[in-house]
């Protein structure tokens, strides 16, 4: 067994005294490296792995649950205006939890709700409302601020009542209102409602800020404007749509009437994408690290990069690992604060709180 | 060229009485509003596809909805399931006032996937489950007072006396109308004037089963087909003052009226796929009926029909959608006050108050 060197810096930093209870750590960047890597490993490797390091630390013990309260698997996070955080979960039954801005447990979203089967991901809108995406009951469902349903896309299959029924299969071209095991949602200045139907069909789907259905693209495949595992999607402020397929490790970009751009494949496995806010916007996709530690992808995956909207790389940071400040099989992402990043994980029962520093272009070093 | 001069004046000709005739059957619209959110929920209270919704003769609504769940047991020959429907009272102001089966037991045992709740003219509400196949009537306190049908005791089990989508105890394959007091799939539950109870035993049975005012099994009529007095999906029933009986034979997109027996009278077939239908009290009767829109498309058809009990179309007002004063797949109506219409619906999880203007 290969021995990792994160020899976490624990060393607690109070920032100021007036931030005394909050405990940074610094997380140290090295990994593997590159010599005793297999030449598997090294294909395996994204493109832009040398890409500048970003120096972050994680706020320590960020999500406070009340005892007894369990997060289980960390699906989908996403943040309000408010700074309120939304992370929805496989727990015993999936469910979704509001935390406030310092991570602490608020109150539960959607309490037995007929649309939490299997969750997938949870997103806010610019108004606050809050989606959640499900993919066992193939429905993305809008909530006001407030934690009420307002809308809901797609629909949960009436119950089978002779029993267990198999899934049905990917069609093409997928009904319009149908999805099957939807992965996320996105949203245009517009109020145009995106949606990654891509476990089992391949499309990204447009609807209007009614629900009413525009138009679709995308088939299963590697070529262009196609997905092989459409998991995550992220819209910019001009309205392009950018759809992360994750087995075949392509970002593919498309405009807002979802015509094909472009492709990025140089950033790995887009497990979950966010687009940071303001002027000048970046794109944050996680190469995560899969769910099995003894793989050659284990290795040269965990880390996030921090994108120009035109595909330049920035940035990457992280390591894959279960201490607090590494990344455990990360599915969501939150980048609504600019250079702080939020991650809800897989393998490792949490969300997590990073705090990025700034790149060379914003001035840093 | 003078030949084409007139065939085309001919066609012109011919499109316009088509069009003057379209114009004629057309029914007006009928201006209505709509109350919103009407119904008030504590922040952990929510409805999903609300499958059912019943006014009191004291203006109370009774709201059935699915909920999350079902939860199932897997034992190693059975799988039992329980929870997944959940049924609220509210007043007429929209404060919740109760849930039945809130208390340590829990549920009722046929609360598993709601599909329609009524309250008869002793405002006794009658509760109908279409995966417990069970049609349930509680007194207006809550309390049980018959048990209609038998919900089967395991998931997906064989020669169940109450069927599960193989051949129930009275033998025959899905849609050939087995006859007897066991349901499988029911959608609906109505009474005429002497108690009687008319069930439509829908989705795999498809026929109509009567039974008397003490529970007993009285007849049954239909199985699948499109004939006069045969069903596809006859989803909802409803009964007038003289006692003949009203039943929406969704798939096959029209409402056929039978005597009190069950012998067929007249067929309507021009208000769409009905897929709920109420029949308001008093001495001027209306049905009405929604042409709800399917699964596959939200923004399809959806208008609710207001006629007269011979068929004749009044108006018609809504269509599909996701707004207020929009349907997502209406699959109850409530019509005690033919002008205040309440409709639940499917696709948008939640109830909505109508007031008809016109």
């Amino acid at each position: 067994m290969k021995t990792r060197r994160f020899s976490l810096v624990t060393a607690a930093l109070a920032l100021s005294s007036a931030a005394a209870t909050t405990l940074f750590a610094q997380i140290p960047l090295e990994r593997t490296p590159p010599d005793k890597l297999t030449p598997q490993q090294l294909a395996l490797r994204p493109k832009a792995i040398d890409a500048p390091d970003i120096k972050y630390e994680v706020v320590r013990d960020f999500m406070k649950l009340p005892p007894n309260v369990y997060l289980g698997e960390g699906i989908g996070i996403a943040r309000n205006s408010k700074g309120h955080i939304f992370v929805n979960s496989c727990a015993q039954q999936t469910k979704t939890f509001e935390f406030d801005e310092k991570g602490n447990y608020v109150r539960e979203i959607g309490k037995e709700l007929y649309g939490h089967v299997f969750c997938h991901g949870v997103r806010v809108d610019a108004q606050d409302n809050i989606w959640v995406i499900d993919e066992g009951s193939n429905s993305i469902i809008k909530f006001n601020p407030e934690g009420r349903v307002t809308m809901v896309l797609g629909r949960r299959d009436e119950w089978p009542m002779g029993g267990m029924v198999a899934p049905l299969a990917a069609l093409d071209p997928a009904p319009p209102y149908i999805f099957n095991r939807p992965t996320d949602v996105g949203f245009d200045a517009a109020g145009n409602i995106f949606v990654a139907d891509g476990y089992v069909n391949s499309r990204i789907a447009k609807y209007d800020k009614y629900g009413k259905f525009i138009k679709q693209v995308g088939t299963r495949g590697s070529g262009p404007g196609q997905f092989t595992l459409l998991h995550a999607i992220a819209v910019d402020a001009k309205g392009d749509v950018y759809g992360g397929s994750r087995s075949d490790r392509r970002i593919v970009v498309f405009d807002n009437d979802l015509n094909y751009k472009t492709v990025y494949d140089h950033v790995g496995a887009p497990w979950s994408l966010c687009i940071s806010p303001g002027p000048h916007q970046y794109l944050y996709t996680a190469n995560s690290n899969p769910d099995n530690q003894n793989t050659p992808l284990h290795e040269v995956s965990g880390q996030v990069f921090k994108m120009e909207l035109d595909g330049k790389v920035v940035g990457k940071f992280g390591v894959p690992g279960k201490e607090q400040g590494q990344f455990s099989t990360v599915h969501g992402l939150d980048c609504s604060v600019p250079n702080e990043v939020l991650t809800s994980e897989l393998t490792q029962w949490r969300m997590q709180k990073f705090i990025l520093h700034p790149t060379a272009e914003q001035g840093g070093k | 060229m003078r030949y084409s001069r007139l065939a085309s004046t001919g066609l012109a000709a011919t499109l316009l009485f088509a069009g003057s005739l379209l114009a004629q059957q057309q029914p007006r619209e009928i201006a209505f509003e709509s109350a919103g959110d009407f119904l008030k929920l504590p922040a952990d209270i929510h409805f999903g596809e609300v499958a059912g919704v019943a006014t009191t003769s004291t203006g109370n609504l009774w709201v059935y909805t699915r909920s999350g769940g079902p939860n199932a047991t897997i034992g190693a020959s059975r799988t039992y399931i329980n929870g997944g429907a959940r049924l609220f009272e509210f007043d007429r102001s929209g404060k919740l006032l109760r849930e039945i089966g809130s208390g340590p037991t829990g549920r009722p045992y046929s609360f598993l996937f709601a599909q329609g709740v009524r309250v008869d003219p002793q405002n006794n509400f009658w509760v109908v489950d279409r995966a417990s196949r069970m049609v349930v009537k509680f007194d207006p306190s809550g309390r049980v007072l018959m048990t209609l049908g038998r919900r089967p005791e395991a998931i997906g089990e064989v020669g169940s006396s109450a069927g599960s989508g193989v051949f129930g105890r009275g033998g025959g394959p899905p849609g050939s109308g087995v006859p007897g007091d066991n349901f499988n799939q029911p959608t609906d539950v109505a009474w005429d004037a002497a108690g009687n109870i008319f069930v439509a035993d829908a989705y795999t049975n498809a026929r109509v089963a009567k039974f008397d005012k003490t529970g007993r099994f009285a007849k049954s009529w239909g199985q699948t087909g499109a004939e006069p007095g045969q069903f596809n999906t006859p989803h909802s029933i409803a009964v007038d003052g003289q006692g003949n009986v009203y039943v929406a034979d969704m798939g096959n997109k029209r409402i056929q009226v039978f005597d009190n027996n069950g012998t067929f009278k007249t067929q309507f077939t021009n208000v769409g796929a009905p897929r709920a239908i109420c029949i308001s009290p008093g001495p001027q009767q209306f049905l009405y009926s929604s042409n709800s829109n399917p699964t596959e498309d939200p923004f399809l058809n959806g208008e609710i029909y207001k006629m007269q009990l011979d068929g004749t179309v009044v108006g018609k007002f809504g269509r599909a959608g996701k707004q207020f004063k929009e349907f997502g797949m209406v699959n109850a109506i409530d019509c005690r006050d033919p002008n205040t219409l309440y409709v639940a619906e499917l696709m948008n999880w939640r109830v909505q108050k109508l007031t008809l203007r016109n």
